[in-house]
């Protein structure tokens, strides 16, 4: 494009002279030659806009407007460093956090699970809600029914989940394993880097014997051995042969830590030991993956499976007593994985979204001010012929470049803390793998950026609408101007500002609140001074093998290992439980889910209930603190050669023997994940006040605990208490365990302090979450109104010259723009209070102890956010009344 | 600004300017000046033009191609840029023409009928 650079070469010259030879003619006329000129130039009209419309025939119009306003505006905020410092900073800590809160909602709810065809997975779930249970499990025949039933491709129970020692390699180590069926990896859709997966076709009894590890374990143990496949593994001394290496960065779509942690597979069938025998009844598969046809919905899949369940029903009445309400429910698998916590997730994006708004208000009241200043120069640019429009999108131009720096900014400063603000994320938030900086991610600071410079320059470029010419060319370039409609519309800002932040803080106050009163709740347990280690018997596939198989072979252990225990320095007393005894510790698939009978009511099926027990030593009570209320705890003759026993607790003597007394009662335990074996019946021999070891948030869940020397446990905790080195004991555990049989892993000792702390930390991570947030929006909305009312101090400088002058008393100029300040905070105040009541009542599933509508929260929130405005009006405020009548008077 | 006395003048339509100025080098090349006064002399000074706005209009003919431009000696000899219809331009005033007849004419057989009725 050189033409047009040369058409426009001589333009000026030949307006020039083109005017030159109208005066001429004019001359000629008979005009006196200075008016000859003028009547020229005005014949010809502006001389500027006609440059500017001819240059603009040569251009891609828009684009070389951009690069000039680009330009322009560059050089603008290069002119005032420290607006432009501080509206970049406001909008990249906005934009930053955002994106880093929507980069975690996207990896959670909105990104497909990184299988192919991820649409078609779905977790099955069967639920008894006749008996009050979700999420029972399946049986063995229950799979194969699933699998004949057309609707789905492949089905795959997953069960037999744990951590597991594992020997073979250089190093014995530990690793989590996962029993599923051979068809698991066809199902997903994935290939090992090296091997094989499973044959789907493979119909071996029980374990197939195959092993597939994951590549962390493979670099970590076996050191990247091309060699691996067809090695050795034992795993709990059964021996595996290694058929596949999953690729780097595979994970389980689990939806736990532990599950999502899994690095060794091992095909099952389920049909043969360990696993109980395959009856309808015995629901001991606890998870169950499938894969639907392709061209089925999830619609249609679920209304077949509905009529499957009802034929089945009908076939087996024995084995679903209609009392059950048995249903089998179609759970998309990513729903599945991630749970309840995408609540969290909405409600922090929520907050970290007003945040960034009241940003972009902070940063429009910032230009607007600016704008006063500039209203001079936008007059006389107006003045010399520059179209409204082009001025408009000048102003917009240069908001849009503040934001886009700012969103620039915001990204490099959310790249640069990355691995920081990931650990600052609960362990336990599913999918948290998934998180990384994709094209969504960047596209949404993008658009965010975008968005968020069209809002704060809208402002400043509606005023532009107001401009009038002639008072703001009177003026002389003397600043601040600042109409009453600017005045009003940055009034409106603020108020806006304080009903924003309103609404976070209440937010964050209902949370806060919800937590301390978590902290506060008596949990009816001593966590103080207690560790739990872990370890684990082991379960091979033949029993014969097992040298813990029975009662009679696993008490001497147990009694040995509280005997050691006891030993060890600092140790008080020493306990052994089941992991569902752990409090607020266990994951929620340690629970031994088992179906109660009630002694009276075994002829009513529709009496079995779903009870979760605990099997625990009879020194667990006393070293936990519980409270015995009535009757007796178990004794050292409470053995398998005795009665069985079982002790409950308030909540649960309350559900199921309301009004009597619960002790002597008989009840029925059978095992719904597990083999259906001889359920013996168990008296009540004593009944403990309720504690929260489910969860802090659940004051009365029913707990039954059962002798350790009647019931056999494998994966077990020791509780210790005293003055514990926790760096030190599970070390000399460990050795006391291993002294006794040195096959026995030892692991995973924690505090019960640090287990309550866990318990609550997805809580702990959306109130620090959203404290924070509302913290920066109080301290915007304060920086917000100083900025207003220290303007409005400096527009009625004269005024309050004037005032003092005539003898106005110091105090009432003090109290007058307080009350300017106070009016604005209150309006703001008034309407946050009406959004925060619905935003509360969306979030009061986060809530605990607190209604929504907390008057104290709401209160003292409005309170806080009052007096944060007073003060920051006061600085201002203190600067009128110092005001020096005279100065003020003769500075006009 | 500068109309205010004579109001009786008549505005431009929008895009007539092009053709005006195709119609005035059909008689041979000008300047810029010469041009505006052609169109003034030619219309009884009813149509106003600003000067000016011929200026965007030679530019935007010389980048369709519809005319060109060359440095010249104006009658006083001064330089000056003289503009040329091409061939290009002749064929396009003729369409243009053409559809300018058109146009007046079926404006005029709508407003003609109206002033008969007005008449009788």
């Amino acid at each position: 494009m050189r033409r047009p650079k040369r058409m426009l070469e001589n333009l000026e010259q030949d307006i020039r002279e083109h005017i030159e030879r109208e005066t001429q003619d004019n001359i000629a006329r008979g005009m006196p030659p200075e008016e000859a000129h003028y009547a020229a130039v005005r014949k010809f009209g502006n001389v500027t806009r006609v440059q500017e419309d001819t240059r603009e025939v040569w251009r891609v119009i828009w684009f070389e407007q951009l690069l000039q306003d680009v330009r322009f505006g560059a050089r603008l905020l290069g002119r005032s460093p420290g607006f432009t410092a501080i509206a970049v900073l406001t909008i990249a800590l906005g934009i930053g956090a955002t994106t880093a809160v929507f980069s975690v909602v996207d990896a959670t709810l909105l990104q497909p699970l990184p299988y192919p065809q991820p649409e078609q997975l779905v977790s099955i779930q069967d639920d008894l809600p006749g008996v009050g249970a979700r999420d029972v499990g399946i049986s063995v025949p229950e799979w194969h029914d699933l699998e004949r039933s057309g609707i789905f491709e492949y089905v795959s129970p997953l069960g037999g989940g744990g951590s597991v020692n594992l020997t073979g390699s250089s190093q014995p180590t530990r690793a989590f394993f996962l029993g599923e069926a051979p068809n698991y990896f066809a199902l997903l859709g994935v290939n090992p880097q090296l091997g094989r997966g499973f044959d789907p076709e493979d119909h071996t009894p029980g374990f197939t014997l195959e092993a597939v590890i994951s590549d962390g374990l493979w670099k970590r143990a076996f050191g990247s051995d091309p060699k691996i496949l067809n090695r050795s593994l034992r795993l709990d001394n059964d021996l595996y042969r290694v058929v596949g290496v999953m690729p780097p960065g595979y994970h389980d779509p689990g939806r736990t830590t532990e599950e999502r942690n899994v690095e060794v597979w091992l095909g099952n069938n389920f049909d043969a030991a360990p696993a109980p025998p395959p009856l309808r009844n015995s629901r001991f598969i606890p998870e169950t993956v499938a894969r639907i046809k392709p061209g089925l919905t999830m619609a249609q899949a679920q209304s077949r499976l509905d009529a499957l369940v009802a034929s089945l029903q009908k076939q087996f009445p024995e084995d679903y007593p209609a009392q059950n309400a048995w249903t089998v429910r179609l759970v998309p698998l990513k729903e599945a994985v991630v749970g309840n916590v995408g609540q969290s997730l909405i409600l922090l994006l929520g907050a970290v979204g007003l945040v960034l708004l009241i940003g972009c208000v902070n940063v429009a009241n910032l230009l607007l001010a600016r704008a006063s200043a500039r209203g001079h120069e936008m007059a006389v640019r107006q003045a010399l012929g520059a179209a409204r429009k082009r001025l408009i999108s000048q102003l917009l131009t240069e908001s849009l470049l503040l934001s886009l720096i700012g969103g620039v900014a915001g990204l490099a400063i959310l790249l640069s803390t990355k691995g920081f603000l990931l650990q600052m994320l609960p362990e336990s938030l599913p999918r948290l793998r998934d998180i990384s900086t994709n094209w969504a991610v960047l596209l949404f600071a993008l658009i965010s950026s975008l968005v968020a410079g069209a809002i704060f320059g809208l402002a400043p470029a509606f005023e532009t609408r107001r401009l009038d010419l002639i008072p703001m060319l009177k003026l002389e370039g003397r600043g601040s101007t600042g109409s009453g409609e600017q005045a009003r519309t940055r009034r409106a800002l603020v108020v806006t500002e304080f009903a924003l932040s309103l609404v976070l803080m209440i937010a964050a106050g209902l949370l806060l609140r919800s937590f301390w009163d978590l902290l506060q709740v008596r949990p009816g347990f001593h966590a103080q001074d207690v560790m739990a280690v872990q370890m684990w018997l082991p379960v091979p596939n033949d029993p014969k093998t097992d040298p813990y198989g029975t009662i009679a072979q696993e008490t001497p252990f147990i009694r040995e290992l509280l005997r050691r225990g006891k030993t060890l320095p600092g140790v008080e007393e020493v306990a052994v439980g089941d992991l569902a005894a752990l409090p607020l510790g266990h994951a929620p698939n340690d629970r031994n889910p088992f179906l109660m009978i009630r002694e009276g009511h075994e002829n009513q099926r529709n009496e079995a209930s779903l009870v979760n027990a605990s099997i625990v030593t009879s020194e667990y009570f006393h070293l936990l603190g519980m409270t015995v209320l009535r009757g007796r705890l178990f004794g050292e003759l409470d053995d398998e050669k005795a009665p069985q026993v079982a002790v409950i607790n308030e909540a649960f003597a309350e559900t199921y023997w309301p009004n009597q007394n619960p002790l002597g009662k008989r009840l029925n335990l059978k095992i719904v994940r597990g083999a259906a074996a001889n359920p013996a019946w168990h008296t009540v021999v004593g009944v403990l006040a309720d504690a929260r070891t489910e969860s802090l948030a659940e004051a009365a869940v029913p707990q039954i605990y059962l002798s350790l020397y009647q019931r056999r446990a494998k994966d077990l905790a020791i509780f210790l208490r005293g003055r514990l080195d926790s760096a030190v004991i599970p070390v000399q555990l460990r050795e006391q365990v291993q002294a006794i049989d040195p096959t026995l892993p030892v692991f995973g000792g924690q505090t019960l302090n640090e287990a309550v702390s866990r318990s609550l930390s997805q809580r702990r991570f959306s109130m620090q979450m959203v404290a924070l947030f509302a913290l920066t929006a109080l301290l915007l909305a304060g920086l917000g109104i100083y900025g207003v009312i220290s303007y409005i101090v400096s527009e009625r400088r004269h005024e309050i010259g004037i005032r003092l002058a005539l003898g106005a008393q110091r105090r009432n100029i003090l109290r007058m723009v307080l009350r300017q300040g106070l009016g604005l905070a209150i309006a703001g105040a008034a309407v946050g209070l009406v959004s925060a009541l619905i935003v509360s009542h969306l979030m009061s599933g986060l809530l605990y102890g607190v209604r929504p509508t907390d008057p104290l929260t709401f209160s003292g929130v409005a309170l806080l956010l009052i007096g944060v405005a007073l003060l920051a009006c006061y600085i201002p405020a203190r600067r009128a009344m110092r005001v020096d009548p005279l100065a003020a008077l003769r500075h006009e | 600004m500068s109309t205010k006395e004579q109001k009786e003048r008549i505005e431009l339509l929008q895009g007539t300017l092009d053709l005006l100025i195709l119609r005035t080098l059909l008689l041979g090349s000008a300047h810029g000046h010469a041009i505006a006064k052609a169109i003034e002399f030619k219309s009884d000074e009813v149509l106003q033009v600003e000067q000016g706005s011929l200026y965007p209009a030679l530019h935007r003919l010389i980048k369709r191609g519809w005319i060109a431009v060359e440095d010249g000696t104006s009658e006083n000899n001064r330089r000056a840029k003289f503009y040329r219809l091409t061939a290009k331009g002749r064929r396009q005033l003729a369409t243009e023409t053409t559809k300018w007849d058109k146009l007046a004419g079926a404006i005029a057989r709508i407003l003609r009928p109206a002033e008969q009725e007005g008449e009788s």
